[in-house]
């Protein structure tokens, strides 16, 4: 019920509605809950609104960290098997 | 975005996850609120992943299907088997739920009566405007996720002064139930993985009681599996740190005081009620109802419908403790021999994101158990 996707706004008219592109496929919108929305604007969609704008900011902080944590197992996998090629 | 689903990143997490946990006395038990993060868990194997590194996941009351009352579901089938010339819109999950009178899509309607499915609250207006010879009762069923569109589509259908339409709500809000489990004492709690969604609507504020009265801590979380696993090692600082909070993990969707004018709609046409939650029972303050100002709309008012209380379980149902996280799914006896999702018994087996479904669907071994 609260599945919510992350569309792009692809059309948006003066009363607020308009269209998603959602994995290609245009689907209507409503874009009453949000302001200043525009097209090329990534939105949440949910039961045919858009509840919540994508920060694309906070987007990259959040992706940036789950890269470094990555990293940090791959190097504790490296050194690990160094420590084990080492005995 | 690949990184939300990436196998690396998952390694990573898992492995820092594990390194917090050594470090406490005993497996830290977190429930996830939302019923679309019980998919995430369940879908992506995270439940024993995660039950590896010493995490304990159990599922919540955040299924609205599921948490509504049989009381309701009734009235609803009451409204189209009993009056001609009525339309029932709802969305497709409520059409299964069993009743003691049967359920949407198996009680047969009157005569010019019939159930819609629609993905959207707005179509029920269309389908209004082009049958103005009948009513349409739109039956509401959400958490803060889709109530501001439902209240879009009450406020749109009094200003265009629409008389054949209507509103059967079952709005629920989510804060309330999590203080009614923290309060019973039944389930001892170390962390709340708390629905993305629905705090993209109400922000972080709602939950702070929960850390600042309980001591619990919280992370407002995403639906990729590495948004949950964020969550858990955010709630493992916060019990590590001993400074339990509302951290928010999700920041790319959710802003700390939620989405202002979905709030503004709510406020303007609803009111706060104490409702019945099946499993939970009577919750202050914790449903919405439609604002007197438009009580034209109300559906229950408008057919004087009188919804009891939630005592309409069908007998040897457990979905209302699958609800509380009391018990897990194939811990009810019923669970895959006399309740699947072919032929489901209770609500938590019906909604797509209800626990119940969850567990059958994508734990293929538990069903061979049985």
């Amino acid at each position: 019920m609260c599945l919510g996707i992350p569309a792009k706004v692809v059309q948006i008219d003066k009363s607020n509605l308009g269209k998603v592109d959602y994995l290609g496929t245009r689907v209507k919108t409503n874009f009453e809950l949000l302001d200043n929305l525009k097209v090329g604007d990534w939105v949440i969609v949910h039961a045919g609104f858009a509840i919540s704008k994508l920060n694309e900011e906070e987007a990259r902080e959040t992706f940036s960290l789950l890269r470094e944590m990555a990293e940090k197992e791959a190097l504790a996998n490296k050194n690990m098997e160094k420590e084990e090629a080492k005995e | 975005m690949k990184e939300l689903r990436d196998k690396r990143v998952i390694r990573g997490l898992l492995s820092e996850i594990e390194k917090r946990t050594r470090e406490l006395p005993s497996s830290p038990r977190i429930m996830e609120v939302c019923g679309t993060h019980t998919m995430t868990v369940h879908r992506y194997g995270l439940k024993n992943m995660l039950e590896k590194v010493g995490v304990e996941m159990v599922s919540g009351p955040g299924c609205p299907v599921c948490i509504t009352p049989n009381e309701i579901h009734e009235a609803a089938i009451e409204l189209v088997t009993e009056n001609e010339n009525f339309i029932l819109t709802t969305f497709g999950d409520m059409t299964r739920v069993p009743t003691r009178k049967s359920s949407l899509q198996k009680a047969v309607p009157a005569a010019g009566s019939m159930v819609k499915i629609v993905y959207s609250p707005r179509e029920s207006l269309e389908i209004a405007g082009s049958n103005p010879e009948k009513q349409v009762v739109f039956f509401g069923v959400g958490f803060e996720t889709t109530i501001p569109a439902i209240a879009l589509t009450l406020r749109e259908a009094f200003e265009k002064n629409l008389a054949n339409f209507s509103i059967l709500s079952a709005l629920w809000i989510i804060p309330p139930p999590l203080r009614a489990i923290v309060e019973a004492k039944e389930i001892a709690l170390d962390g709340f993985l708390y629905p993305g969604h629905v705090s993209a609507i109400i922000g972080e504020k709602p939950y702070q009681f929960i850390a600042k009265e309980y001591g619990i801590p919280g992370a407002i979380t995403g639906f990729e599996p590495s948004d949950i696993l964020l969550g858990i090692f955010s709630i493992l600082n916060q019990i590590k740190d001993g400074n339990a909070t509302v951290s928010n993990e999700y920041s790319r969707v959710v802003r700390a005081s939620g989405n202002p004018k979905a709030l503004a709609v709510m406020e303007e046409m609803l009111e706060t009620k104490d409702s019945y939650w099946r499993g939970l029972g009577l919750i202050p303050q914790s449903g919405l109802k439609i604002k007197k100002e438009y009580s034209a709309y109300d559906a229950e008012i408008r057919f004087n419908l009188r919804i009891k209380g939630g005592s309409g379980d069908l007998p040897g149902c457990r979905c209302g403790e699958v609800l509380q996280g009391l018990i897990s799914p194939p811990q009810c006896p019923l669970f895959v021999k006399k309740c699947n999702p072919d032929s489901p018994y209770g609500p938590c087996m019906v909604s797509f994101e209800g626990a119940c479904f969850v567990y059958y669907k994508y734990n293929p071994t538990i069903k061979n158990e049985l």
